[in-house]
Parts: structure tokens; C-alpha cells; sequence
């Protein structure tokens, strides 16, 4: 499979994967921030995110009417659906598109669910490749912990439940996550992953993920012609600034 | 199913199936009628469910866009007609896993036939029309079953055209293949697409193998024929 740079798009896409906890939504909302600073046109797209589809996941999700089949079909629906009216497109137009979670994340998950891994590779197989794959590999104690502080409750097939591993949502989690885990890393080296080292501090992080995606790809063939216009300022009404509390820049 | 011999093959599914289920256990039949609208398919299936019922088997109807977990969205999809091609196979594709692993496979199990008013033929046969790749197609229906036996009922577009007419006095979009641009005008591009259709259910054939019927006929004597050959299948002939 290729890249969508060795398919000679114009565009560029640049995906993160991880465990739930490993902090890549966080890396990719600083990238994105960093990229639009610099005056690149990005477009930021999430897993599981498709308006129209979305409902009948949701749908299945809390009536667990999902099986591993359905479970990997919708989602690959979902998928197809952002990639055919949102991705492509764009990534015609010069846009240096953002994913959190791209195909791995279902040939990792379907396949711990029981789907057979050419059945799930062959569904995704009308999707290129990322020309930019990080993946934050904390340890499986450091996901787990930051899931699990912050949530408590987990839902039902988020713990894989449906899996049958355990009758305790958290076990059942932790048996699951740590799965997971052993698919990405199976697939790491077939699929060029750049493991990052998720334990450390976020900046730190952030800053070699900016210095690798700035070696890596040419930034200012994908700038907007011109910097976007700030918005106009607000006067603030007298009001709010009299009975407003302190704001902070 | 049976080969050249005579001898019944075992059940099976079209690729790796449904994970953990186990094509023996599957006690019951999978009977499937293909065909266009108008080509009688619902009325046969209501035929031979009071035939079969009558006669003291169990019955389950299935049909496309019937799951509980996404008919709705895709009525929805498909009157906006927002979805691309890829995504609309694959929520077809969903929906039919739903009801297989749902509906199908439990009655199946249970003894019960199973009358499926179109099955993954029509699915794949319309993606063909749409230039879907053939192999990517094969391996996503992969979770099928094999059924017992699969009628396409074969009827001329141009009679299509007249009893869709007769029923209606309109011809539907999708059944049009309107989406596919062949002509603006959805009379014109009601023939060239179900002709289409035709070629492509006649190149599954070769693959898939079903029984291809004549469907110009009177209803009565499809029904008569259907009733024979769904008689040997039961009566394990």
C-alpha cells in the first residue's frame, strides 16, 4: 500500500495512534494548533466521528446490539464515509490532514475482537497510507491509570466487554487494553510506526514530534496563499467588564 | 447445496463467516430470492411463506435494510444521497451482518427456513455496476453463509419498466441507478442500469452459482416452479 505522497496527492496526512490514555489526542491538538500558527491549511479529523453513521454506532453501543462483525463493519462505514467526502478531497487540495486514530486502530481492535486480520485489512484496503504514522507507546500501566482516574466508569465495549474476559469492567480493560497493545506493536515496523515514548512530559514530546514532521515534510509548500485575516476585535460592553471576572489572556 | 455427484455438501460460509460459529450447527435452510423491483420477488416470498407454513415449517423473512442497528441511518443516507460509494456498500454490508448474526443465524440454528427476500448478490451486483473492485467485494461478504438454494427471478427491463409503472406510476431513484449519471432522463437510465444489473447477476452466476428463472412468466407458474424445486430441496432430493 502507499502514501498518499507516493500517490502523488498534494496534500499530506499525519496520523496518531495509541492506546485510550496515551495521550495523542493531546499531541495532535498542540500540532494542530502549532500548524495553524504557521499559516498551513489543516484539517482535523477523528475516529468514530461521521454525523450520519455516528448515530447507529452510538446506537449500537448502548444497546450492545454490536458483534466483533458489526462492531468492525460500522466502523469501517464510519470511516469510509470521512475518508471519501473529507479526506480526499482535501488531500487534493494541498491540506496537511490531521487523524486521530487512522485504519490501525481497527486492525488492531477487530483483531483482538476475534475478526480475522485479512478480512478487517481488506475492508480498509481502499485507504492509502499515512505519509506520517506516530505512535504513543506509554506503558500500559500509564494509559490504564490515566483512563481510569479520569473516568471512572467505564463503558461496555470500551472495556471490551463484550469480549467476556472478565465479569469486572476493569479487569476486563486492562486484559484488553494490554491486546491491543501486542497488535500495534506487531504491526509497527510493517506499517513504518514512529514509536514516541509517551511517558514522557507533554512538551517534550510535542517539541520531536514538530522537529520530525518539519524534517519530514516540506511545511511551506502547504501554507494558505495568504495568512488568514484576524477576526475584527470586540468591544466588550461595559457591562461584562464591570461584573466580569478576571480575564486571563 | 450439492456437487456433480449428488452428494450434500456441508453447510458453509462464503469466506471465514461470522467468528465462533460453526456452519453444523446451522440446522435449518437458507432459501433466496433475487431479483429487480417488480420482478415479483415479494409477492413469491409471500407465497411461499403460507405454502411452507401450511405445510408445518418454521419461517423467517430477511431482507435488505431491515437491521435494527442501521436501517435507519441508511434511509436516511440514501434520501440525502450523501453517502459515496464505499461507504454506502459498507453500511449495506453492516446492516446485512446484522441481521445474519441476529435474525439468521438463530433461526437457523433453531431449524427454521430462513426466506431472504435479496441477499449479498443484489449488494454486490450493484457495487459492480459502480465499478467496485470485484476481490475487495468477495472478501467483505466473506461473513456470508452459503444458502440452501438461490432463485433470481430474470425479467426483461423493459417489462420491469412496465410493472414498476403499473404499481407506482413512478420509477425509483436508486432503482434507476440515478446516482450513476448514465442519462438524465430516469426512464433511459431506469433500462440501461437494470440491464446492467442483469449482466452483473449473470457474471455472479458463474461465480455463486443460483438458479436463474425466468420471471416474464405469470406469477402462478413461477410459484408452481419455486414450490417444485423448494419441495426436492426439503425432501433432500
Amino acid at each position: 500500500m502507499k502514501t498518499f505522497a507516493e500517490l502523488n496527492f498534494p496534500g499530506r496526512l499525519i496520523a496518531v495512534e495509541g492506546l485510550d490514555g496515551s495521550g495523542k489526542s493531546t499531541q495532535i491538538y498542540l500540532l494542530k494548533r502549532w500548524l495553524e500558527a504557521e499559516g498551513i491549511k489543516v484539517y482535523f479529523s477523528e475516529w468514530n466521528s461521521s454525523e450520519l453513521v455516528k448515530s447507529a454506532t452510538s446506537k449500537g453501543k448502548k444497546r450492545e446490539l454490536l458483534t466483533p462483525t458489526t462492531f468492525s463493519l460500522i466502523h469501517a462505514t464510519d470511516f469510509a464515509d470521512r475518508y471519501e467526502r473529507h479526506l480526499l478531497p482535501l488531500l487534493r487540495a494541498g491540506y496537511v490532514v490531521l487523524c486521530d486514530r487512522y485504519i490501525f486502530t481497527a486492525f488492531a481492535r477487530d483483531v483482538t475482537r476475534g475478526c480475522p486480520p485479512d478480512w478487517v485489512r481488506g475492508l480498509y484496503n481502499f485507504a492509502a497510507q499515512p505519509d506520517l504514522t506516530f505512535f504513543f507507546k506509554a506503558d500500559l500501566e500509564v494509559s490504564l491509570q490515566r483512563i481510569l482516574d479520569g473516568r471512572p466508569k467505564l463503558k461496555f465495549f470500551e472495556a471490551g466487554m463484550d469480549l467476556r474476559l472478565s465479569t469486572d469492567p476493569y479487569e476486563s480493560f486492562r486484559i484488553f487494553q494490554g491486546r491491543i497493545l501486542e497488535q500495534y506493536m506487531a504491526m509497527s515496523g510493517e506499517f513504518k510506526f514512529m514509536v514516541m515514548d509517551a511517558n514522557q512530559h507533554v512538551e517534550k514530546q510535542q517539541a520531536l514530534v514538530r522537529k520530525l514532521i518539519a524534517e519530514k515534510i516540506d511545511l511551506k509548500k502547504f501554507k494558505r496563499r495568504s495568512p488568514l485575516p484576524l477576526p475584527p476585535a470586540v468591544q466588550p460592553d461595559a457591562k461584562t467588564v464591570e461584573t466580569g471576572e478576571e480575564v486571563t489572556a | 447445496m450439492k456437487n456433480s455427484t449428488g452428494k450434500k455438501i456441508s453447510r458453509r460460509f462464503y469466506g471465514h463467516g461470522i467468528p465462533g460459529v460453526k456452519p453444523e450447527d446451522l440446522a435449518g435452510k437458507l432459501i433466496v430470492v433475487e431479483g429487480a423491483d417488480g420482478s415479483g420477488r415479494s409477492t413469491q416470498i409471500a407465497r411461499l411463506v403460507e405454502w411452507l407454513e401450511t405445510c408445518g415449517h418454521a419461517t423467517v423473512q430477511v431482507g435488505l435494510k431491515r437491521s435494527t442497528l442501521v436501517s435507519e441511518e441508511l434511509d436516511k443516507a440514501q434520501a440525502g444521497n450523501i453517502l459515496s460509494r464505499s461507504t454506502l456498500s459498507l453500511f449495506y454490508a453492516t446492516d446485512f451482518a446484522d441481521q445474519l448474526e441476529n435474525t439468521m443465524l438463530p433461526a437457523l440454528r433453531a431449524g427454521f427456513i430462513v426466506l431472504a427476500d435479496r441477499y449479498i448478490y443484489t449488494l454486490m451486483a450493484r457495487d459492480m455496476v459502480r465499478g467496485m473492485n470485484s476481490a475487495w467485494l468477495k472478501n467483505l461478504y466473506g461473513i456470508a453463509l452459503e444458502p440452501d438454494a438461490v432463485f433470481y427471478l430474470s425479467v426483461e427491463a423493459q417489462e420491469l419498466v412496465q410493472r414498476n409503472l403499473a404499481k407506482s406510476a413512478t420509477l425509483d431513484y436508486w432503482e434507476s441507478g440515478m446516482d450513476l449519471g448514465l442519462s438524465r432522463d430516469v426512464f433511459d437510465s431506469f433500462l440501461k442500469y437494470q440491464t446492467a444489473m442483469q449482466m452483473a447477476f449473470r457474471q455472479l452466476q458463474k461465480t455463486y452459482g443460483f438458479t436463474i428463472m425466468d420471471g416474464n412468466r405469470s406469477v402462478d407458474s413461477v410459484t408452481k416452479e419455486l414450490r417444485k424445486k423448494i419441495g426436492a430441496l426439503l425432501a433432500g432430493e
